[in-house]
C-alpha cells in the first residue's frame, strides 16, 4: 500500500520540471553563488594608515598587513583631519592609526595603542576587516613575544580561530546546506500536500482506508531521500570546488542532518495543514521559514551583531542550532560531546513539530 | 415498495451537524436500499456535501444514529471506508500521472494486488473503449473522459456503495448520458449509488430523490410521486417550488 504511494510521489516529482529544477538545480546554483559571489571574504580591501611614530615596529606591522593580501594601502595619512575625508570619499574601508612613539612605548611600558577605524555603513565587512586587522596584530605580537615576553593589550576574535585562512566560503557552506534542506524539506512537502487538497485528491485519499499517518509517511519519504541526496551533493561541491575541510565524522554529520530534515518536514506538514492552496503554502514557507532562516540564523548576519531582542528570537530558529552543529563538525572536527546541547534543542524542536503536525493533520479529518 | 424488497445499506436517523451556531444538517432521516440510485439534491450550501462527508467517515456528526454498510459512523469509519467508493466534486485523479498509473495507485491504496489491479484496469478500460490511451497522462484527456475514468477508479475495489458528489459538473450532454449508463450498470450489479447533482434532468434518472433546503430534507420520494405531489410536470419545477416555499417562509 505504502509502496504505491511512494512511487506515485516520485512520479509527481520527476514529471514536474519546476520541482526537478528546484530540487537539483538550486542546490548547485546556490552553493556556487554563495561560494563565489556573495562571500564575506575580503581581498585587497582599500585601507589608509596614519602612522604617528613611523618607527621600525609600525613599519614592520604595516608591511605584514599589506603582505597578507587582504589589504591594499590606498594612502598614507599625515594628520587625523584627513580621516573623515577619506571615508567620505569612499576611498578606503579602514584606517589604522598608530600612536606616537610606538616602538618606545612597547619596549618601556610593554604596551602601545593601535586604533582601528572602519566604515560601518557596511557592518559586516567592517566587522570582518576589524577582525582581520586585529588577528594580524595579534600574530605580530605573538612573534614579538617569542623573542621576549610582552603583555598583550589587544584582543582578537576567537571566531577566526578555526578558519585560519579566513575563507568566507567555509562559513557559507553550513548555512547553504541548512537553507536548502529547509527549503526542500519544508517548502516542497507543504506544497505537495497543499496540491492534493487543491486538486481534490486529498479527499479521495482520506476516504480510502489509508491512515492519516500513512499518508504523511508516504508523502515524506521521497523528500527525505531527496534532501539527503542534496546534502551529499552540496558536501561534494564544497569539498571539490571550494576545498572545504571535513574534519569531523561524516556519519555524525549525516545523522544530525537527518534530525534537521525530519524537523523541517514536520514543519512543512504543519504548514500544509493550515493552508488550502499551493500558493498559500509557498508564501507561508517563504515568510515563516525561509526569511527568518536566512536573516536570523547567523547564516549571513552574525548573531552577536544583532540587537538583543533579535538575538533572543534567533534562539527559536532551528537553523541557528543546526549551523552551529555543522560548523563544529566540518570546521572544528568536534564530536557530539561538544554540541550535545544543540542536538538536544534540535531534537526537542523536532519532536514538538512532529507531534503538532500529526495532531493537526488528524484534527482536519474529524 | 422498493426499499421493502432490498435491505437498507445506509440508515440515517436524526442526523444533526452543527458548526458553531450554524446548522448544516438539521435532523435528517432517510434509508437507502442496496442497489438503489439515490439522488441527493439541493441548492449550493444546502448541506449536501456535509451529509456526504459524514456518510463517508470524513466528518463526525453532532448527533444522530447513522450506519453505512452496517457500520457505525462514529466508531467504525475504517470498516466503512473499505466498503465505499468516492468521487468528489472536484476532479479527483492525478493530472500528471498516466491513466494506468492512476488505476495502479488507487488500486494500491485500497490494498488490491498487482494482478487484480491489472485485470480490472484492462477490463474497465476495455469497457470504456479507452485502452488506447492508458499511457497518456490525464492532462492530455478531455474532461468528459476523465470523469468516466474517475468513476471507474472509484469502483476499482468493487465497493458496496459509491458516493458521487456532482460527478457531471461541466460535462457535455452526450457524456452525461453515457455517465448515467455507467451508473445504471453499477446499480444493476447491486452497487448502491448515492449521487448529488445540480441537473434536474438527471434527478429524473434516480430511483428516489431527496431535496434538501437549508439543511433539512424537504421532500423524499420517487421523481414521479414528487411531481404528482407538487402538481407539476418536471423535477425542475418541483425543485423551484420547494425552494421558493422555503424562501417565503424565511421572508
Amino acid at each position: 500500500m505504502m509502496k504505491g504511494f511512494i512511487v506515485k510521489e516520485f512520479l509527481h516529482i520527476f514529471r514536474d520540471r519546476r520541482t526537478m529544477l528546484i530540487l537539483f538545480g538550486m542546490p548547485i546554483v546556490q552553493v556556487l553563488l554563495f561560494g563565489f559571489a556573495i562571500t564575506n571574504e575580503i581581498n585587497n580591501a582599500q585601507i589608509a594608515i596614519l602612522d604617528h611614530s613611523k618607527d621600525n615596529v609600525t613599519t614592520a606591522i604595516t608591511a605584514k598587513m599589506l603582505a597578507s593580501g587582504y589589504f591594499q594601502l590606498n594612502k598614507q595619512l599625515e594628520s587625523s583631519d584627513q580621516i573623515a575625508s577619506v571615508f567620505q570619499n569612499g576611498e578606503v574601508k579602514e584606517v589604522i592609526v598608530f600612536e606616537p612613539d610606538f616602538a618606545q612605548k612597547i619596549s618601556k611600558n610593554h604596551t602601545a595603542k593601535v586604533q582601528i577605524i572602519t566604515d560601518a555603513s557596511d557592518p559586516n565587512s567592517a566587522n570582518l576587516l576589524a577582525s582581520y586587522t586585529s588577528a594580524i596584530l595579534m600574530d605580530y605580537v605573538g612573534e614579538f613575544s617569542s623573542i621576549r615576553p610582552l603583555p598583550v593589550n589587544l584582543s582578537t576574535q576567537t571566531s577566526m580561530l578555526y578558519n585560519p585562512e579566513l575563507k568566507g566560503v567555509f562559513m557559507f557552506v553550513p548555512g547553504t546546506i541548512t537553507i536548502l534542506l529547509m527549503l526542500i524539506s519544508a517548502m516542497m512537502t507543504s506544497i505537495s500536500i497543499a496540491r492534493e487538497k487543491e486538486m481534490g485528491t486529498m479527499e479521495v485519499l482520506l476516504v480510502s482506508h489509508l491512515k492519516p499517518l500513512q499518508i504523511i509517511i508516504g508523502k515524506v519519504i521521497p523528500y527525505i531521500l531527496l534532501s539527503f541526496v542534496n546534502a551529499l551533493v552540496i558536501l561534494f561541491l564544497a569539498a571539490t570546488v571550494f576545498h572545504m575541510p571535513m574534519n569531523g565524522s561524516m556519519i555524525l554529520l549525516l545523522s544530525e542532518s537527518m534530525l534537521f530534515i525530519i524537523m523541517a518536514l514536520s514543519m512543512g506538514i504543519f504548514i500544509s495543514t493550515i493552508s488550502n492552496t499551493q500558493q498559500t503554502a509557498m508564501l507561508l514557507s517563504m515568510f515563516v521559514l525561509m526569511l527568518p532562516t536566512i536573516l536570523l540564523s547567523g547564516f549571513i548576519f552574525p548573531i552577536e551583531n544583532m540587537p538583543v531582542p533579535l538575538q533572543l528570537l534567533s534562539n527559536i530558529m532551528p537553523s541557528k542550532w543546526f549551523i552551529i552543529i555543522v560548523k563544529s563538525i566540518m570546521l572544528k572536527g568536534l564530536g557530539i560531546a561538544y554540541f550535545w546541547k544543540e542536538t538536544i534543542i534540535l531534537a526537542g524542536m523536532m519532536s514538538a513539530f512532529v507531534f503538532l503536525s500529526a495532531k493537526k493533520f488528524k484534527i482536519r479529518l474529524a | 415498495m422498493i426499499t421493502k424488497q432490498r435491505p437498507p445499506v445506509i440508515q440515517v436517523q436524526n442526523l444533526v451537524k452543527r458548526f458553531g451556531n450554524f446548522i448544516a444538517n438539521d435532523n435528517l432521516n432517510f434509508d437507502v436500499a442496496q442497489g438503489e440510485i439515490f439522488g441527493f439534491l439541493g441548492a449550493n450550501g444546502a448541506g449536501k456535501t456535509t451529509a456526504i462527508k459524514i456518510l463517508c467517515g470524513l466528518m463526525t456528526p453532532t448527533s444522530g444514529q447513522i450506519s453505512v454498510a452496517g457500520f457505525d459512523v462514529y466508531r467504525q469509519t475504517d470498516q466503512i471506508k473499505k466498503q465505499i467508493g468516492y468521487m468528489s466534486q472536484k476532479f479527483s485523479m492525478y493530472e500528471d500521472l498516466t491513466v494506468k498509473e492512476n488505476f495502479q495507485f488507487y488500486g494500491g491504496i485500497y490494498g488490491l494486488s498487482n494482478i487484480v489491479i491489472r485485470e480490472r484496469t484492462a477490463e474497465m478500460l476495455d469497457k470504456l473503449q479507452m485502452s488506447g490511451i492508458k499511457n497518456k497522462t490525464l492532462n492530455e484527456i478531455p474532461l468528459g473522459w476523465k470523469q468516466k475514468l474517475a468513476f471507474s477508479v472509484a469502483m476499482i475495489h468493487r465497493p458496496l456503495i459509491v458516493f458521487l458528489d456532482e460527478p457531471t459538473g461541466g460535462v457535455d450532454p452526450i457524456t452525461r448520458r453515457q455517465f448515467w449508463e455507467m451508473i445504471y450498470e453499477a446499480a444493476n450489479n447491486g452497487i448502491t449509488v448515492f449521487v448529488t447533482t445540480h441537473y434536474m434532468d438527471e434527478a429524473e434518472y434516480c430511483e428516489r430523490v431527496s431535496i434538501m433546503v437549508d439543511g433539512r430534507i424537504e421532500a423524499l420520494d420517487t421523481p414521479k410521486n414528487l411531481r404528482e405531489q407538487q402538481g407539476v410536470s418536471s423535477m425542475n419545477e418541483v425543485f423551484i417550488k420547494l425552494a421558493r416555499k422555503q424562501n417565503l417562509n424565511n421572508g
